[in-house]
C-alpha cells in the first residue's frame, strides 16, 4: 500500500508573464475540460458550470497578465489546514486534489495557500483548484494557450 | 520500537503521517477515550445543522488505520503515564510501554463552577458526543442560551438557529469574537447574526441554572432571569493536562515544547491544542488552539520521533470562519501594539472590512470580512516576514494578487517550487 509523499507529482505549470496577452482562453478551456461535456456552448450553459481552476491576473493600469495554477507543493499547506480531509494528495497520481463531496466550503485552504491558487466555486460551494487535468491527460490550459504563455515543467 | 500516541484527533493524524514518511515498519498505537474513528471537531456544528451526514464527519477514510499500520485503542482513557518506566496505564487496567510518546490530548471545555450545572439539557460544544446529545433533545421553537460569543459559541448558535431554536448568546466582553475581531468587525458580524434572529446579551454572564430536573431558566450576573430549555457552554477551551498534574512534565497553561515538539522529558513529545508552542509574531510560547497548527505540530513531532530532525518554525493564530452569509479570515494580532501602523477599509453597506497592522514593514495582523479571496498570500508574507512597505496600500484591495507585488518578489514567489 502506498503512503502519501512516496509519489508526489513533479509536474508544474509555469506562466511566462511577458508572453501572456490576457485573453483568458486558459480559463475558458479549463471550464470546458472540467464540465463533463466536449461542447463549449453546452459547457458554458450548464447550471453547475465549474469555476475555472486557473487564475488570470490583470489589473487596470497594469498591462502584465499571467495565469497561475496550483503548484502541487511538495509540502502543501492546503492539505494540512483542511478541516475535513477533502484536500488531499491523490495516491495514484501524486496530485493535490479536492474531494468535492467532502468539502464543506470553509475556505481554510484559501487561508493558507501561499499562491492564492484556490478559488471559491461559483455554483457549488466547494474549493476549486487545478488538478493538472487528472482525467484528460495534458492540461487544457497549456494546450490551448494561443501564445504558449504556459508551459509544463517536469522537475 | 513502539510509538504511542495519546489522543486520536488532528495532531495525532499529523504525527502518524509524519512517522510514516520515514518509518513504515514500527508499531504505532493510538489511544483515545472517544470511541470514534478519527473525526474533525470543527465539523460538529455542520453535523448538528444537518449540513453533513454521519459519514462526512470523519477526518480520514475508513481504511486509515490499516493503511498507516496503526493499532487504535478507542473508547479507553489513559489514566496516567509513568515517564520513568516509559509506560502508559489505561482505565481498563491495561499497561502499554512506549519508546516514543506523543501527548495529543487537545483541549477540554472551560466550564465556570456555577450552581445548577447538573440539570438536564446543559451541554458543552466540543466533541461528537456533545452534538449527538443535543440532537436527541432539540426541537423546533426551543429557547437556547449559548454562553460565550467566541468562535465555537457562535458556530453553536448558528447551528441551533438552523435547527429552529430561538437562540440568545450571552457574552462577558463588550463584543463578540473578541479573540479575532475588533469592535467594528464584531459589529458587522453581530448585525448579520441578529438578522437571522439571534439575540445578544453583552457584558453579562450566566451565574446560575435554575429548574427542577431540566433547565427552566438561567440567572444572569445582572440578576435578570431568562427562560431557557437548553444551555450550551462555549466559553473557551483549556489544554487537557489533568492526567499530568503532579508529574515532572513542564506545563505553563499548555505543555511546553521546543522546536522539535519535545517536552522536557526525554522521548516524550506533545502537539496540538494541548501545547504552548512558539508564536512567531509575539516571539514567545503560547497556546494557539487551531486545526492547522495541530496538524503541522503533530507532523513535526512524528518526523522527529522517527529520527528525522526537523524544526517547527512557529505559528500564529489564523482563522477562516463564516456564519450564514458572512465570512471572515483573520490572523495574527487583533489589537494594535505601540508604533504599529493601521491600514483600514470599511464599506458598511456591503459589509466589507479589511484591516491590517504593520510594524517596521512587516504585517503583524489582519482582519478581512467578506473580502478574502487570496488571503493565503498575506499569511505567506507574514510567515516569511516580507517587507511590504512598497506595496502596503494594495493589501487593502479585494483582488490583491501577485500583480501587486514588486516584479522581483513576484518572480521569486511564482518560480519557487
Ligand atoms: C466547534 C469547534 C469548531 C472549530 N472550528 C475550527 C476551525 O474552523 N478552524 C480551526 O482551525 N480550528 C477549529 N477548531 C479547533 C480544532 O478543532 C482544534 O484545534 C483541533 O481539534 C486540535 O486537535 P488536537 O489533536 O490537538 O486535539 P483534540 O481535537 O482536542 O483531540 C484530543 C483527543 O484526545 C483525547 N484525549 C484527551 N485526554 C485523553 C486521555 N487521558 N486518554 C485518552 N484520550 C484522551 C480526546 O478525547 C480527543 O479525542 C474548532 C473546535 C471546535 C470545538
Ligand atoms: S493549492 Fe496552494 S498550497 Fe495547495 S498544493 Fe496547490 S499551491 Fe500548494
Ligand atoms: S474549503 Fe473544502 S478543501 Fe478547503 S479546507 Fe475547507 S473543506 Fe477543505
Amino acid at each position: 500500500m502506498i503512503i502519501e509523499t512516496k509519489d508526489k507529482t513533479k509536474r508544474r505549470i509555469y506562466p511566462k508573464e511577458e508572453v501572456c496577452i490576457g485573453c483568458h482562453l486558459c480559463e475558458v478551456y479549463c471550464v470546458l475540460a472540467h464540465s463533463g461535456t466536449k461542447d463549449l456552448i453546452k459547457a458554458f450553459k450548464k447550471k453547475d458550470k465549474p469555476t475555472p481552476k486557473v487564475i488570470v491576473e490583470e489589473k487596470e493600469g497594469y498591462y502584465i497578465t499571467f495565469a497561475l495554477q496550483c503548484r502541487h507543493c511538495d509540502d502543501p499547506l492546503c492539505t494540512k489546514a483542511c478541516i475535513t480531509g477533502a484536500m488531499h494528495r491523490d495516491d495514484k497520481t501524486g496530485i493535490v486534489v479536492c474531494d468535492e463531496d467532502k468539502c464543506v466550503g470553509c475556505w481554510s485552504c484559501i487561508l493558507v495557500c501561499p499562491y492564492g491558487a484556490i478559488r471559491r466555486g461559483e455554483n457549488k460551494k466547494v474549493a476549486s483548484k487545478c488538478d493538472l487535468c487528472l482525467d484528460a491527460g495534458e492540461p487544457a490550459c497549456v494546450q490551448n494557450c494561443p501564445n504558449s504563455a504556459l508551459e509544463i515543467v517536469e522537475a | 520500537m513502539r510509538y504511542v500516541i495519546i489522543g486520536n484527533s488532528i495532531a495525532s493524524c499529523g504525527c502518524i503521517e509524519g512517522i510514516r514518511k520515514v518509518d513504515l515498519e514500527n508499531e504505532i498505537v493510538v489511544i483515545s477515550n472517544e470511541p470514534y474513528h478519527v473525526y474533525s471537531r470543527p465539523l460538529i456544528s455542520y453535523w448538528l445543522s444537518k449540513k453533513i451526514s454521519d459519514d462526512k464527519i470523519y477526518y480520514r477514510p475508513k481504511n486509515y488505520y490499516e493503511k498507516y499500520k496503526v493499532k487504535p485503542i478507542l473508547g479507553v482513557k489513559v489514566e496516567r503515564v509513568d515517564f520513568e518506566k516509559k509506560k502508559v496505564y489505561l482505565e481498563n487496567g491495561e499497561e502499554i510501554s512506549y519508546d516514543k510518546l506523543l501527548i495529543a490530548t487537545g483541549g477540554k471545555p472551560f466550564i465556570p463552577n456555577i450552581p445548577g450545572l447538573n440539570k438536564k439539557n446543559v451541554f458543552t460544544f466540543i466533541k461528537f458526543d456533545d452534538v449527538k446529545e443535543i440532537d436527541k433533545v432539540i426541537c423546533d421553537g426551543m429557547r437556547a442560551i449559548v454562553v460565550g460569543g467566541g468562535l465555537s459559541g457562535l458556530k453553536a448558535a448558528e447551528a441551533l438557529t438552523k435547527r429552529g431554536c430561538d437562540v440568545t448568546v450571552v457574552e462577558l466582553a463588550d463584543r463578540i469574537l473578541g479573540s479575532i475581531l475588533d469592535n467594528e468587525g464584531a459589529k458587522l458580524v453581530q448585525e448579520e447574526l441578529e438578522n437571522h434572529g439571534i439575540k445578544f446579551i453583552l457584558k453579562n454572564s450566566v451565574i446560575e441554572i435554575i429548574g427542577d430536573d431540566k433547565v427552566e431558566k438561567v440567572r444572569l450576573q445582572s440578576l435578570e432571569e431568562i427562560p431557557a430549555d437548553l444551555v450550551v457552554f462555549s466559553i473557551g477551551v483549556v489544554p487537557n493536562v489533568d492526567i499530568f498534574k503532579d508529574t515532572q512534565l513542564k506545563i505553563n497553561r499548555g505543555i511546553l515544547v521546543n522546536e522539535r515538539m519535545e517536552t522536557n522529558i526525554q522521548d516524550v513529545y506533545a502537539a496540538g491544542d494541548v501545547v504552548s508552542a512558539f508564536d512567531m509574531i509575539l516571539g514567545e510560547n503560547r497556546v494557539i488552539p487551531i486545526l492547522p497548527n495541530a496538524y503541522i505540530q503533530g507532523e513535526i513531532a512524528g518526523l522527529n520521533m522517527a529520527g528525522e530532525k526537523t524544526k517547527y518554525d512557529g505559528g500564529f493564530p489564523i482563522n477562516s470562519i463564516g456564519f450564514f452569509d458572512i465570512h471572515m479570515m483573520t490572523g495574527g494580532l487583533v489589537n494594535p501594539i505601540d508604533g504599529c501602523e493601521i491600514l483600514k477599509r470599511l464599506e458598511e453597506e456591503k459589509k466589507i472590512y479589511r484591516k491590517i497592522y504593520i510594524k517596521e514593514g512587516k504585517i503583524l495582523g489582519f482582519m478581512f470580512i467578506n473580502s478574502f479571496d487570496r488571503t493565503g498570500m498575506i499569511v505567506d508574507l507574514m510567515r516569511n516576514k516580507v517587507d511590504v512597505s512598497n506595496f502596503k496600500d494594495r493589501l487593502l484591495l479585494d483582488n490583491f494578487g501577485f500583480l501587486d507585488l514588486p516584479k522581483e518578489t513576484r518572480k521569486e514567489k511564482i518560480w519557487r517550487s
